[in-house]
Order: C-alpha cells, then structure tokens, then sequence
C-alpha cells in the first residue's frame, strides 16, 4: 500500500486500474471522463502497457474484445453518450466470455446533454443497451477510495467470471480530489505466460497444435446458442450471490430510510445528520452494487418505518429495483434532482421532512 | 500576548504581489482555492481603503479587484462558480463569455477579458490552468505580463503524486516557465489533504518547497493553511517554522464531500 495521496478521481481509477494489472487501455476523449485517457495515455506505456486512442468509442470496445480475447488484461472507459455506444460491444464481450473492467463517468443525458454529473445512466447500466440475454455486474462507488478499490478487485473479478464488470461513477467523482491510498502493483502477466492463466485465450498455435482457441460469440444453432446461454446464466447466478454488496446505516430503527447510490448517497449521509437535529431519524441504504442490487438488505428495515425515500439524480430509475426491494411493506416516494443537478444536503433534508410529514410521520 | 490569545498571521508578504498576481501550478495544487481566497482578502483591503487608485476604479465604475478565470482544463470546479460570493464582495469576475453557463465545454475567452488587464487601476488575479498545458493560455496576454507589474506564483502541493518530489515540483515549475516564456516569481507552499490537512503535511511541504526554491533559485512566499481546519495551538506550531502564513477557504468544496 501507498501514502495517502491526494488525488483527481479519473487519475485515482486509472492507476488503480494499472496496478489491478491492466495493461490495455483503449479510449477516445470525451467530458468528464478525459482525464483517464490523459493518464493512461501518459503512464501506461512507462509501465509496460499499451494505450491506443480510439477513433471511436466503438472502436475502443472492439479493441478491447481483442486485446480480451488475446488474454490481456484490458480497461475501457467512457461517459455515458460514449457508452451507449459501446454498447453493443458489451452484449459481444458477454457472449464470448471475454474479460473487460469498464468505468462509465457519467454525465447529463439523453442525447449529448450536459457535462455535468447524473444517474441516468442506470437503466443503461443494469439493464444494458446491447441485444441478447446477458449480465454485466455493477458497481457504484461513492468515494475516490471506493472507487479505486473497486476498479482495482474487478481486474480480478472480471478474469474470474469472464464477463465484463462495470464501475458506474459520475463527473463530480470523475473530477473532484480526495485523499487516496493506492493499492500495490500486480504484476502484469507476460504474454509466454498467458495461456497458464486463461487457458481459452487466443495466443496462436506455438508448437502445439492442441492450444487451438476460438473466442466468439456467433452461434448459428439455436440449439447451441441456448445451451450457452444457459450455462451463462448458471454462471451469473454464482456470480449474482458473491458479487452483492451494501452499506446500511441505522436501517433497522428509522423513521424514514433513504436508498441512495454514489454521490447522491454522499449528500444523503450530511442530509441524515440535518435531519437528526429536527427529531426526524433516517437511515441509509446504499447500494455499492447496483446489479446485482441487494434486495434482502431491505429486510432489515424494521416495522417502525414510515417511509422509503429513493433518492436519486434521474427520473426514478432505481426506484424500480427499491419497489422489489421493499416488496409491498412500505410506501416509496422519488426525491430527485436531474440534467446534472445537484441538491444540497439542505434540500434533501428539507424535502425528506416535508415526505414524512405528508405520511404522517 | 497572553498564551490564550488566538494567533493571527501577519500577511504583509503579500506587499510583495504587484498589480498583476499571475497563479500557476500543478492541477489539483490548490490554485483555484488560493485564487479565490487571494482576491477576497484583496477585496477586504481595498475596500477599507481610500487609495487613489480604489478611488479611479470606482469612478470608472470598475472594482478595484479583479479575477480572470483563465481555466479551460477542468470542466468542474473553476472559480467562475463562485461568481457570486466573489461580486458579492465587490470582485468582478472574467471567464468564459458564456458567463452564466459554467456547465458549458465552451473556454472561449471575451475580449472584456483586457478590461482588467489595461486598467491600471485595479488589482487582478490570473488563475491559469492546471499544468503546463493549462498555462499555455497565458500566452495570449504576454504583452500585458510586464515585469513592473507583474508577479507570477507557482503553487505546490507536495501531498499531489506529480510534485512530491523535488524534481517532479521542479520540472513542473520549470514546464510552466518554458511553455509561456514567463519566469515564476515566488513558489507557494500549498500542501494540503482538503479537509484532513495537518500541521505534518504542511511542514512537510514545506520542507519540499524550501529545496526546491534552492534548486530553481526561486524565493518561498508563504505556505497556506484551510481555515476551518487547523486549530489556534496547530497555528503555533506552523508559526514556528514559517512565518508567512496565509489562510485559505475551502469556498470550492461543497460540505458534503467530507
């Protein structure tokens, strides 16, 4: 482990990601997501790694289906317009079964929108753009720390599941500083050694006839492309049980609890305290991973509770996945902020208040 | 001074800035912090004082402070956004052209930009970008960076990756220098953990901006400190080793980012 540092969180996820022991890198710039090219661009070549500047977020996807394929070890980011476009690569990488970290820091939307920081990404998410049945794992971190820490285990965690893993973030982790401590350098995986650890990756016939791999995702045979996915899905289930994770704070005696993910789940945490003062207790359930999104963590909510809160910057996205969280036992309200808005800890506190009055709280 | 009274930096270091305060330096050093609470602290002097030139200014219905926001790196986080408590206290404040839209991706400069710059008037902070890249704007303006009324600050971070060494803070110095054509005046020690700042890492910028001054042949201005941060007993023991002490707000973090 480092010093702690202080750190841009663009910067902070990239060498994370070149100490998870990425050592591909494709991209192509767009805001507020650029300071991740710049970085790998700058650094990764003095380590040892390869960054290549996409002509397009397309191509930066199928790059890094290749480089995957090939057994690298890759990461690819972008902000939200530039990951829709992506999109279709990740339903590609899902069905070849080719590991791939993506960071998504996203921004305002639909359409080119804003530069400033949103949720609305989440249904692109969880649910994803490409076409097909397949699963990308999210997970949305809420601090520079977390984040780093999640980027650096889904180099890990990708190789593991062979699937993409995804860090949803927004501009203002992207772009503000924090304190951060880096984790140590795994070693980057020499290219002779590839096949000792992904024994499906594509490194050529070498004197052995038997390595013969092909990495795909074209299966012309109904039968066959259902009995693949089928076993996708035995794998995502696995997956889905390990990958859950939350934090909650005082959920099981709250007056109102508030469910919400990143940056907004930071303003919640100064909202409780405000609402603290005003006798009102609130509670926090934030989920780290938003799929798998961690519906049995709701019921740890106690009787007692008015009110669920979901807290959000878009139209309600969560909110479906707090309805099967809540399951019936309680009423839901949407408190949100949109286009790159931002509420104050006052305003959440305010408007929460108002909610549990209007309840009967 | 009893051992109870609360000590209060004597700033008259900053006599040493001349009309013009040029801020340089790594991103993520604190420019934007220190050019804000730079032009406060400005505004506050001017505003109690009956100078001829205040007295200029105001007749030419410019205030006797300015802030040029030249950053067109970050597009978060720029002191454009704290337009408001900045006129609030009679700064006026250059940026974009498109003034009012701080989210927009548009860095085109106004040519109201040169108000400031010409009127011999008013004060002015230049809060560059980040890096050299950031400070290429500067460019631009030379004619009006003359030596008489100039002064150009770099500031350091020694808690930032790139510049916690001397040759990483130098060479950023010296990046800075190159791409412009300017000659940096004074280092800043700015060194700082945003709102877990500790008397260590200040001393220990410190110590860092000191060698590197030696190395550049350079002079320390003064080393900075978070306000809201650093207790009255924590202010002793800086004044111990460095007696120019500037205090900073933390005006462009919002209190949720604990």
């Amino acid at each position: 482990m480092s010093k702690k540092v202080l750190m841009k969180g663009n910067e902070a996820f990239s060498e994370a990601a070149i100490r998870g022991g990425c050592r591909y890198y494709f991209g192509y710039p767009i805001t507020p997501q650029n300071e991740v090219p710049e970085y790998m661009s700058r650094e990764l070549p003095k380590r040892g790694g390869y960054f290549i500047q996409a002509e397009s977020e397309i191509s930066a996807v199928n790059m890094a289906y290749g480089a995957g394929a090939a057994g690298g070890r890759v990461f690819i980011t972008s902000s939200s317009p530039g990951i829709a476009l992506m999109q279709e690569g990740f339903s590609f990488l899902c069905s070849a079964e080719v590991p791939t970290v993506i960071l998504n820091v996203a921004r305002g939307g639909p359409g080119i929108g804003t530069i400033q920081p949103s949720q609305a990404d989440y249904f692109q998410a969880t649910r994803g753009g490409g076409n097909g049945d397949y699963m990308i794992p999210v997970f949305a971190p809420s601090s520079i720390q977390e984040g780093v820490d999640l980027v650096y285990e889904a180099m890990e965690l990708s190789d593991k599941w062979q699937n993409p893993i995804y860090i949803l973030t927004d501009g203002i982790l992207g772009q503000m500083m924090e304190p951060v401590v880096l984790p140590d350098q795994v070693p980057f995986v020499d290219s002779k050694d590839i096949r000792k650890h992904k024994p499906w990756a594509i490194t050529g016939y070498g004197d052995d006839d038997s390595k013969k791999n092909v990495v795909k995702s074209l299966r012309l045979a109904a039968e066959e492309l259902e009995k693949h996915i089928q076993s996708l899905f035995a794998k995502y289930e696995k997956a889905e049980k390990e990958l859950v994770r939350v934090e909650t704070i005082d959920i099981e005696d709250a007056d109102v609890v508030i469910v919400a993910f990143g940056t907004m789940a930071r303003i919640a945490k100064e909202a409780i305290e405000l609402l603290a003062e005003q006798n009102i207790k609130a509670g926090l359930l934030r989920p780290i991973s938003l799929r798998p999104f961690p519906y049995e963590a709701f019921n740890k909510i106690s009787n007692r509770t008015k009110v669920i809160i979901s807290a959000e910057l878009s139209m309600g996205q969560m909110m479906q996945d707090v309805k099967l969280g809540v399951n019936n036992r309680f009423p839901i309200k949407l408190l949100n902020r949109t286009g790159g808005m931002i509420p104050t800890p006052l305003e959440i506190a305010e408007r929460t208040k108002k909610i549990f009055e209007e309840i009967g709280g | 001074m009893t051992s109870n009274c609360i000590f209060v930096p004597e700033e008259s270091f900053l006599d040493e800035l001349k009309r013009k305060t040029i801020i340089t330096g790594h991103y993520g050093s604190g420019k934007t912090e220190f050019a804000v609470s730079l032009a406060l602290k400005f505004a506050r002097n001017e505003n109690h004082t009956d100078s001829d030139n205040v007295s200029l200014a105001r007749q030419w219905n410019h205030p006797p402070v300015s802030l040029i926001d030249l950053d067109i790196v970050n597009p978060y986080f720029r002191s454009r956004e704290q337009r408001k408590l900045l006129e609030e206290n009679g700064i006026s404040v250059y940026g974009s052209v498109y003034k009012k839209e701080i989210a927009a991706e548009l860095p085109a400069l106004g040519a109201d930009i040169k108000a400031p710059l010409e009127c011999s008037n008013t004060k002015v902070i230049i809060d560059a970008g980040g890096n050299d890249t950031g400070a290429l704007i500067l460019n631009q303006f030379t004619k009006y960076f003359t030596d008489d009324e100039t002064t150009i600050l770099a500031v350091i971070n020694a808690n930032r990756p790139e510049t916690s060494d001397i040759n990483g803070a130098a060479e950023h110095i010296t990046a800075i220098e190159n791409i412009t054509g300017l000659t940096v005046s004074y280092i800043i020690n700015n060194t700082h953990m945003l709102r877990e700042t500790t008397t260590e890492d200040i001393l220990s910028g410190l110590e860092l901006c000191k060698t590197v001054c030696k190395k550049l042949d350079k002079t320390l201005l003064c080393s900075c400190y978070p306000e809201e941060i650093i207790t009255p007993d924590d202010l002793r023991k800086l004044q111990e080793h460095e007696k120019n002490l500037m205090p900073l707000g933390l005006y462009m973090r919002p209190t949720w980012l604990k």
